[in-house]
């Protein structure tokens, strides 16, 4: 297995060739936070969290979607990124409609975990109010656009694991929002076999069980490695 | 021999705007540690610590729970900060208007004063509903509802819906000494 060696924060690591720059700041215990990316799931870097600067890049990089490469000097939290990443998750907080207190994810989310690792004690953004809609026309399960943060993971799995590719992304810009089969009450979509795994891969409380009510949400975010690794390598986790 | 004369103590009010007192509530949950309190402050102004009805002058630390929804909650906001050294958005309320900002998302938060009461006070009720009408006497509602640091500087914020008493302590007792809190970390940040 070939190698690439490459500096984190001052410190040498060496990760299989073909690994993401994530993997690589993981290697470093350098903590980097993300929150669309899922082990399991390709990655999109959609919520921007995880940049880094790479000496010689005149631009930050995402590093879950960036291929770490033979000597690359990464630093992960300079007072740019950190001042970047606060103020990216107080943009998701303020575009959206994210009341924590009432929320079915609440001390269960992601995102309301991610505000304390950014130090958000505040948002100096105005809250949006967008005017949102939610589709509770499944039997099972609830989609609240209110708490949709557009990280995609319920695409991906929905596409890359069960098959199904119940979902997309509709519209552009602040109209973005996640669609059913082609733009349908979810429903009445006959693709959707109701396994429930966009749910529990959701970070927020955008995707939950009709069953559960404020802070009863509990998410399993395991799942898509557990089952990637059973099929593509015919194991599991704790074999 | 010469007592020391006490230190002079500081001067604490407790401020309930556009919230549910349940950030008073948990302030109360201090149980105990409201004795230690009480022998370092002077509470000026509190609904639940006096029955002050003007707002002093000269406060040194005030804890400010609520959103800012009315024509009241906004003179009092504007009040305090005039008057207070160190104003503390306290609770999720205060800090992101929270659930009565809920509101604001009638009317496309442009109105949503109007809005709101015409679905309470008109649309759900019988044949005689009116709306609410009395100057001076029932705050106008402002038409959009905002959190504290939208209308005055805010010096500190605790969020939390509500903090926990544990939180209030940890954020007073290094004030109470003159030295910041170190807002980081579960313990302190964590809203809802």
């Amino acid at each position: 297995m070939s190698v690439v060696t490459l500096n984190v924060n001052g410190q040498d690591v060496a990760v299989p060739a073909g690994a993401s720059l994530l993997e690589a700041t993981r290697a470093a215990e350098a903590n980097v936070p993300t929150l669309c990316h899922l082990e399991g799931l390709t990655p999109v870097s959609a919520c921007r969290l995880c940049l880094v600067e790479v000496e010689g890049s005149g631009k930050l990089l995402p590093a879950c979607s960036t291929a770490a490469a033979e000597g690359m000097v990464v630093h992960t939290h300079t007072p740019r990124l950190k001042e970047y990443r606060r103020m990216t998750v107080e943009l998701i907080f303020a575009e959206g409609n994210h009341v924590c207190a009432v929320c079915v994810a609440n001390t269960h989310c992601e995102l309301q975990d991610m505000a304390v690792t950014v130090g958000m004690d505040h948002s100096r953004f105005p809250y949006q109010y967008p005017q949102r809609s939610v589709d509770a026309s499944h039997p099972q399960f609830t989609l609240d656009h209110n708490r949709c943060i557009l990280c995609t993971r319920c695409v991906r799995v929905c596409d890359e694991i069960e098959g199904a590719h119940v979902w997309d992304i509709g519209s552009r810009g602040g109209q973005c929002h996640i669609v059913a089969g082609l733009d349908e009450p979810w429903g009445q979509v006959q693709a959707c076999t109701s396994c429930g795994k966009c749910v529990d891969v959701c970070p927020t409380g955008a995707l939950f069980r009709n069953s559960d009510t404020t802070a009863e949400k509990h998410p399993n975010t395991t799942l898509p490695a557990l089952l990637r690794t059973a099929r593509e390598q015919r194991r599991w986790h704790n074999q | 021999m010469t007592p020391t004369p006490p230190a002079a103590k500081l001067r604490l009010a407790t401020v309930w705007l556009a919230g549910c007192s349940g950030c008073h509530m948990s302030f109360l949950d201090l149980d105990e540690f409201l004795f230690d309190l009480a022998e370092k402050v002077d509470v000026v102004f509190s609904p639940v610590g006096t029955d002050v009805k003007i707002y002093p002058e000269n406060v040194d630390i005030a804890l400010v729970e609520g959103a800012v929804a009315n024509v009241d909650n906004l003179e009092l906001a504007l009040q305090l900060r005039q008057r207070t050294a160190l104003v503390i958005s306290f609770g999720d309320c205060a800090v992101t208007a929270n659930v009565p900002g809920l509101r604001n998302l009638l009317d496309g938060g442009h109105d949503s004063a109007r809005a709101v009461l015409e679905r309470g006070y008109l649309e759900l009720a019988d044949a005689t509903g009116q709306l609410p009408f009395a100057p001076g006497i029932v705050p106008e509602l402002l038409p959009r509802v905002l959190p504290l640091h939208e209308v005055i500087p805010v010096d500190l914020f605790l969020p939390g819906c509500p903090p926990s008493a544990e939180r209030i302590r940890e954020a007073i007792t290094p004030l109470l000494a003159g030295e910041r809190p170190v807002q980081e970390g579960s313990a302190m940040l964590r809203f809802g």
